[in-house]
């Protein structure tokens, strides 16, 4: 095939690719926050998608609920079991080992999975709302992924506003720098910790919110999410909320132009290998820190 | 002038170990005490039990009548003690005006409004002379202005009882003196009662009203500044050499207190 700038079909799937890399931005944006503010590595993360995704989907489905509230309640769902998995799970265990609070989630995972799998069974299910596509000079984007751009980027600005203009974010992001001085200004680190992981959540109940009008859900839908949101999150630097925002546009990019040139799994095979080769050259990711 | 603060037989024990061993002593309401004493004489333990940063093994602490002892930091803090730290902690990531800010939002014992919490954090940063431009950050401050900002985010607490660990380390003798003079003015400016822990005794004793004097855990001298620093215990704790220039600091302050025509305390 010739490279040519002028071909509509690539502009299509560079355009493509950014909006999959605002999904995947969104994806990245809990499990960043969970890890900057509370060095935890919640492995089970897209688990957590895919029980809102499930969520929507019943309610949607089998009780009649309109979208927009199915949504709101897959997101309040998501960040209840967020707030959860912090107290049942990461807490008891949050001054041992590091080790430790990546092996209970990588647990959880699997709970997860195989409670869905008992549940709902292995079916793969789809919402069945179609938003249709727009074309715009020769090329054609569904309505659907350019929601989930729009609402990525929206959630990505309002977190930032968050974290920066609020008390309570400005408290998150202290904590994140010093947990121990925090109770001294009136602080309780608890109260904290549980408010991120709900908000960590609640962004996971976006993510599915999103997930759920693009793809197919079954029990294992995690996995195909998991490692991909997990490596954005670590290019970008773990913890870092720029940095991850960034690397989520590189890797759709690749995978949205692997896609053009040969195929889809193409360009997941160059992603994976640029995350590798990333890791030698810059083992603490795009923004991180060095420690 | 109320007691503001009642210590009572205070113990703490790690392990075998015993750091403060069945102190006592009371702080009357707008008091400075100098807390002195040598490294590892239990100061700092004796600060993180009052702080709530340690639960006492035994004995009481007292803010007001109300048994403090054994509740948590927060806790601690809305009831309105603050404290610094010895080595400064602040959020380097955040900008000074943010750092006080959340001490004051937080700090407060009820909810208060964000207007509110910003016109605190401005007040406790003029009042320990720092910049109130909401962009400076933390990163242009030095020794002494970590210091400062460290006592700034304390006092954004609106506390009743502030406690300043060693507070001058890492100055020079300028810095020392004008942050002796800034603990003074909150004083006697916001009527704030003050525990000044340090190790040197120095500059401190033109400042405070009252020493106590501890030793392996216990109080070996309790008195005005003058008193202590003659005390042959303390002067042998010091090895000479610095109670020599508390002498000269007292004499310092006897001299000025002369001059300005106060009466002798």
């Amino acid at each position: 095939m010739e490279f040519s700038l002028l071909d509509p079909f690539l502009w299509e799937t560079v355009i493509q690719g950014l909006l999959f890399g605002g999904v995947l931005a969104l994806l990245s944006l809990g499990l960043n926050i969970i890890f900057g503010v509370i060095d935890v590595v919640w492995i089970c993360y897209a688990e957590l998608i895919m029980l809102g995704m499930y969520t929507i989907y019943f309610l949607y489905t089998d009780f009649g609920v309109p979208l927009p509230l199915a949504f709101l309640a897959g997101i309040l769902v998501v960040a209840v079991l967020g707030a959860l998995l912090h107290h049942l799970v990461i807490r008891p265990i949050l001054h041992t080992e590091p080790i430790n609070q990546l092996l209970v989630t990588g647990g959880v995972l699997f709970f997860l999975q195989g409670l869905a799998t008992m549940m709902f069974s292995v079916e793969f299910r789809n919402l069945g709302v179609s938003f249709g596509s727009v074309s715009v000079a020769e090329m054609y984007f569904p309505v659907s992924r350019i929601i989930a751009f729009s609402v990525s980027i929206v959630a990505v600005v309002a977190l930032w506003l968050f974290l920066k203009k609020t008390y309570l974010g400005t408290a998150i992001r202290a904590i994140s720098q010093d947990r121990d001085v925090m109770p001294l200004m009136g602080v309780s680190p608890r109260k904290i910790y549980l408010v991120t992981s709900a908000l960590g959540g609640g962004l996971a109940g976006l993510g599915a919110c999103l997930l759920v009008l693009l793809y197919d859900i079954h029990p294992a839908i995690g996995l195909t999410f998991g490692p991909i949101t997990f490596m954005v999150c670590v290019l970008g630097g773990l913890g870092n909320m720029i940095g991850g925002f960034i690397a989520a546009f590189i890797f759709a990019e690749f995978i949205a132009l692997g896609g053009f040139y040969a195929e889809v799994e193409w360009g997941y095979v160059l992603a994976f290998v640029f995350f590798i080769v990333m890791m030698f050259i810059r083992p603490q990711g795009i923004l991180g820190s060095k420690s | 002038m109320g007691t503001m603060l009642e210590v009572r037989d205070l113990t703490k024990r790690f392990g075998g170990f015993t750091a403060v061993d069945r102190i006592g002593f009371d702080l009357a309401e707008g008091e400075i005490l100098g807390l002195i004493g040598p490294n590892g004489s239990g100061k700092s333990t004796t600060f993180n039990l009052i702080a709530g940063a340690l639960p006492p093994s035994a004995g009481s602490i007292k803010l007001e009548g109300r048994e403090i002892g054994g509740l948590s930091p927060t806790e601690v803090c809305h009831l309105g003690i603050a404290r610094t730290y010895q080595i400064p902690r602040p959020f380097r990531k955040l900008t000074i005006l943010e750092n006080v800010a959340l001490a004051a939002y937080f700090g407060a014992n009820r909810l208060i409004s964000r207007s509110e919490a910003w016109k605190r954090a401005e007040d406790a940063l003029t009042l320990t002379q720092l910049p109130t431009d909401p962009s400076v950050r933390v990163d242009g401050l030095g020794a002494a202005g970590l210091k400062k900002l460290e006592l700034a985010r304390a006092l954004a607490t609106q506390p009743r009882l502030l406690l300043a660990d060693e507070s001058l380390g890492g100055l020079d003798e300028q810095e020392m003196d004008q942050a002796a003079d800034m603990l003074s003015d909150i004083r006697r400016e916001r009527g704030i009662t003050i525990i000044w822990v340090e190790h040197i005794m120095g500059v401190l004793m033109r400042v405070v009203d009252r020493c106590v004097v501890l030793d392996h855990g216990e109080i070996i001298a309790t008195g005005l500044p003058q008193e202590v620093a003659h005390d042959p215990k303390v002067v042998e704790v010091y090895l000479g050499t610095d109670a020599e220039s508390v002498q000269t600091q007292v004499a310092g302050r006897s001299a000025g207190e002369a001059a300005g025509g106060a009466a002798a305390c």
